[in-house]
């Protein structure tokens, strides 16, 4: 129950390991060490305040938009990766449980087509004067 | 051990990686995810499923939205507050964010210390990621109260489209249900793992098949979950 349980799924493993998993006393399941979890809240509150700070100066269009989601994605991709330890479970796991909301993206879609559909007609037939 | 052995992640038993590795998993007459654990899988499916709710509500608020010809309440500055005489928009959300990141920061670390079966330091970060999730909560109420006061309902606010009002309580309440759900489920565990249930392998709620720290990691999963879904809606809700 010593060295065969540091063995894990293992892709990632290497470069987030090193010389502080070695020489601690393991235990099963998912051991990684501390520093790489402090690295990672650090990362989020970096993110977090550039999304913070792309409200806080106003940015507005294209630009505001794509700070927003790509600050969005990195922070959720730690999250997952990291946090909820994704990057080192089984992939039969990892495609089971991320493919799916990938799905929502095409309902996102068909909504927003809709919506501005709905939009049009509102304006064409029931406009409030704004 | 036989048992540990073919619920334990950490075991790597000569399995296929890659491609080869997913079909011979789905193509399994034993269980899918092989060399994960029931628990584990079952919380990721359960997660899955909350993902297509939140994902629901925040498409409908996205349509209510883009088809409204009412103009929308600005965030930025529905959730301003002054602070020494300064006006500061969105800080309340901000704020609210930093709390609720700190929060998932300790709680991965008391999976960390969990599976190193040191029982006082995960208790301990647990309780303390539990005090975060209750100090978001509470500030969620004081949030909810700002705006009840300022006269926003499910059915409307005074700056613009009642669907503002209706999206909010709905989103955010179901988001703060959750949280307080696993400030409790934290403190359950906490407690577990500070009277030593997992090191004695005592039976009970969650606990019933085996004495192995990974239920910290399956109620970290959940926590963490419940800070992805914020990151959803701080972009969405807030920034948008």
């Amino acid at each position: 129950m010593t060295n065969a349980t540091i063995h894990m799924e293992g892709q990632l493993h290497a470069p987030a390991h090193g010389a502080v998993a070695t020489g601690a006393v393991h235990a099963k399941g998912q051991q990684h060490p501390i520093k790489l979890y402090l690295v990672v809240w650090g990362w989020l509150f970096v993110l977090s305040t550039c999304s913070y700070l792309v409200d806080y100066f106003g940015l507005h269009g294209y630009l505001r938009w794509s700070l927003i989601l790509l600050f969005m994605m990195l922070k959720a991709g730690l999250i997952v990766a990291v946090f909820m330890h994704m990057a080192w479970e089984r992939l039969a796991l990892a495609y089971a449980i991320l493919l799916p909301p990938i799905a929502v993206l095409v309902f996102v879609s068909i909504m927003v087509l809709e919506s501005e559909y709905t939009h049009l007609l509102r304006v064409l037939f029931f406009a409030t004067p704004s | 051990m036989a048992e540990t052995v073919l619920t334990n992640p950490g075991h790597s038993t000569a399995r296929l990686e890659g491609w080869r590795g997913i079909a011979a998993d789905w193509a399994s007459d034993q269980r899918a995810f092989k060399n994960v654990s029931w628990g584990k899988a079952m919380m990721w499916i359960f997660l899955l499923s909350d993902t297509f709710i939140f994902s629901c509500f925040l498409l409908s608020y996205m349509t209510a939205r883009m088809s409204t010809t009412v103009p929308w309440p600005n965030p930025s500055e529905v959730f301003a507050l002054n602070i020494g005489g300064n006006h500061i928009p969105l800080i309340l959300i901000a704020i609210m964010t930093f709390v609720l990141i700190s929060s998932s920061g300790t709680m991965a670390m008391a999976v960390n210390f969990g599976y190193r079966r040191d029982r006082v330091r995960t208790a301990i970060l647990m309780l303390v990621t539990a005090a975060f999730g209750a100090t978001f909560v509470g500030m969620q109420a004081f949030e909810w109260t700002k705006l009840i006061m300022e006269g926003v309902r499910p059915w409307g606010n005074p700056w613009g489209a009642p669907q503002f009002g209706a999206s909010f309580f709905m989103i955010t309440g179901f988001h703060g249900t959750h949280v307080t759900i696993g400030v409790i489920f934290l403190i359950a565990i906490a407690r577990k793992v500070l009277r030593g249930d997992f090191d004695v392998e005592r039976r009970g709620f969650f606990t019933s098949r085996k004495g192995y720290y990974e239920i910290v990691e399956i109620m970290g999963l959940y926590w963490h979950f419940v800070d992805l879904v914020w990151v959803f809606i701080f972009a969405f809700f807030y920034l948008w």
